[in-house]
């Protein structure tokens, strides 16, 4: 899998595709060829977020569901009570964000590390290495539900796997409530770390291969040291690589929701409480559909804002993809 | 050239340690799945007690295991066809020919991606509701709107892979079929398919993954004849016990089909994943 030398994608990025000749093609082929994709994407995302910013103006709670058409208007009483910070529903709303934000960056943190680490160590070729990344690659290729899963079993109190092998360790008394108050934060994290760490790793991995070998062996033959090489080699080559590894790992992390709903159900702990699961309870568990589209209109604005601030550096590939 | 030592030892330790946190839930779900359930409900043991294989017999019978297994093979294997063959036509549009909005297209639809699935679930949810009235189906609840939901959710990442992989074949041998006789169609075909076989493979274990994991459409969209695996493991958990070795024992098994197809397809998902992500 590393040995490969080019991906064929990559070659096509690089070569300016070719004036196409369409000498069979009558002109509305293309457009019939991208129909049924453009379609599909239109009805499940596009028309879907639209209407859902029509929706955050309505009184829509769970009478007016099956003929949410015919719903009051609400002007923008939602937004109100959704920005209303004073409020419980506005403060609760705003702490989830800074949970988000707080989630998404330790977690964007240990699986770029952990995935550069592992990428570094795994660079040159020894005994045992096709294994181990085979191996790496497990977490991601489980199904969610069955990898999470089995982390809610392994962080039971009275019977979890972590408790276990702490309290052998003697590095705690063996009877943390993981799943409980603040720890949840932590559990959230490296649950989330465990399954999104191999993608980075994957994709630094692809990327450490386009760096010849004989940089390395000028360096080293010049003296200098693995460190000195990791940050005057590996890192600039690296960088554009990173430049869409690091937004993909925020959008990723920034919109979890698997980890903590398969986590704790239901009663998602304060700390733990991520603003998808938050908005996803705002609008099922309490019925309350209009001030819960207005929170979504909220998280679209939040993307769009950090988006617009972070594309700028990308826009180049982006385009060129 | 020789590794110096620190730097061997770094790698011993360090592969180890990353080797453990990998390791130790899937060593915990195969071994709570072989014990009785007896050693999951006090504290945690990490040899079993006896070794049995009753809970996989088990749990087929706690909870309709089967139905669901069905209801999540039929959805992913449909979703994926459709987001395939979806995904070839626009690819082979994007890669063989210049038209006016063709980047625009890629755009819109790689866009999609970045937003979470809550901004559109309850109007998508509302959507089919109406959809359902006009026509008379029911979509809400029914295996046909989670398939039309999960195509979409692979679909951005498969245009963009395959277009990677019909970019890289030679226009040439399109050519060749044209002076054969062939059309557009008869080109992507006869040329075009059979040299991205692989790529397409890996499109087809991704959008199966995709569709399989999913979680939280199928909470909402899913009622007790079309729920999915993804929702139905949890009823392993009762009011008053949580079978955790049958838990572990439906997790094993429902992993199974989507971690083989992931490891022998790896290769070629790699592939694109990194063009996808290094472009």
């Amino acid at each position: 899998m590393a040995t490969t030398t080019s991906t064929p994608g990559v070659v096509a990025g690089r070569r300016p595709p070719r004036r196409p000749r369409s000498v069979l093609a009558p002109r509305w082929l293309p457009y019939a060829l991208l129909a049924p994709a453009l379609l599909f994407e239109l009805l499940v995302h596009i028309v879907p977020m639209v209407t859902g910013i029509y929706i955050s103006t309505l009184k829509l709670n769970q009478f007016f569901v099956r003929r949410w058409l015919e719903a009051p208007s609400a002007g923008i009483d939602n937004f109100s009570v959704a920005l209303n910070f004073d409020g419980a529903i506005g403060s609760s709303l705003l702490r989830s964000f800074g949970v988000t934000f707080a989630f998404t960056v330790a977690t964007l943190a240990f699986s770029w590390a952990l995935g550069m680490f592992a990428a570094v160590l795994l660079q040159r070729d020894f005994r045992g290495r096709a294994l181990l990344r085979t191996l790496f690659l497990i977490p991601y290729a489980l199904p969610v539900y069955a990898g999470v899963i089995t982390w809610k079993f392994m962080l039971g109190r009275d019977n979890g796997m972590v408790n276990a092998l702490l309290g052998d360790l003697g590095i705690t008394d063996g009877d943390t409530f993981w799943l409980l108050g603040g720890n949840a934060f932590a559990s959230t994290v490296v649950v989330a770390v465990w399954r999104l760490w191999p993608f980075a790793f994957l994709t630094l991995m692809a990327g450490l291969q386009s760096i010849p070998n004989d940089v390395y062996e000028a360096a080293a033959v010049d003296g200098a040291g693995l460190w000195q090489q990791f940050r005057s080699f590996t890192l600039p080559m690296l960088r554009p690589v990173n430049q869409v590894l690091l937004l993909v790992l925020f959008l990723w992390s920034f919109n979890d929701f698997n980890v903590p709903y398969i986590l704790f159900g239901q009663s998602v702990p304060a700390s733990a409480d991520l603003i998808s699961i938050h908005v996803y309870q705002s609008s099922f568990i309490t019925w309350n559909f209009g001030v819960g589209s207005a929170m979504s209109v909220l998280l679209l604005l939040v993307l769009l804002v950090i988006t617009a601030v972070y594309l700028p550096l990308t826009n180049r590939r982006l385009r060129d993809a | 050239m020789r590794d110096p030592l620190s730097f061997r030892v770094l790698r011993v330790v360090g592969l180890s340690l990353l080797s453990l946190f990998v390791l130790a839930p899937i060593y915990v779900m195969v071994s709570s799945s072989l014990k009785p359930l007896g050693d999951v409900q006090g504290e945690f043991t990490w040899i079993p007690s006896t070794l049995t294989v009753q809970p996989f017999v088990d749990i087929w019978s706690t909870i309709p295991l089967a139905r669901y297994f069905a209801n999540s093979l039929v959805i992913s294997l449909l979703a994926t066809l459709c987001s395939v063959v979806l995904a070839i036509s626009a690819a082979y549009a994007i890669s063989r020919y210049r038209f006016r909005g063709r980047s625009a297209f890629r755009v819109t639809v790689l866009s999609t991606q970045m937003f979470p699935g809550i901004l559109f679930l309850l109007p998508l949810y509302l959507i089919f509701v109406n959809l359902g009235q006009l026509t008379g189906f029911a979509l809400q609840g029914s295996r046909v709107a989670l398939v039309i939901t999960y195509l979409t959710f692979s679909l951005p990442f498969a245009i963009w892979m395959l277009v990677g992989y019909f970019d890289s074949i030679p226009r040439e041998l399109d050519e060749a079929a044209h002076v054969d006789g062939a059309g557009p169609v008869g080109a992507l075909v006869r040329v075009i398919l059979p040299s991205a076989a692989p790529g397409i493979a890996a499109v087809s274990i991704y959008s199966f993954m995709t569709a399989w994991g999913e979680t939280l459409f199928a909470s909402v969209m899913t009622n007790s004849t079309s729920r999915t695996l993804a929702i139905g493991l949890r009823e392993y958990s009762t009011q008053t016990n949580v079978y955790w070795n049958e838990v572990m024992a439906a997790s094993l098994v429902v992993s199974v089909p989507v971690v083989a197809g992931f490891l022998l397809l790896q290769r070629y998902l790699v592939q694109g994943l990194t063009a996808g992500a290094v472009k």
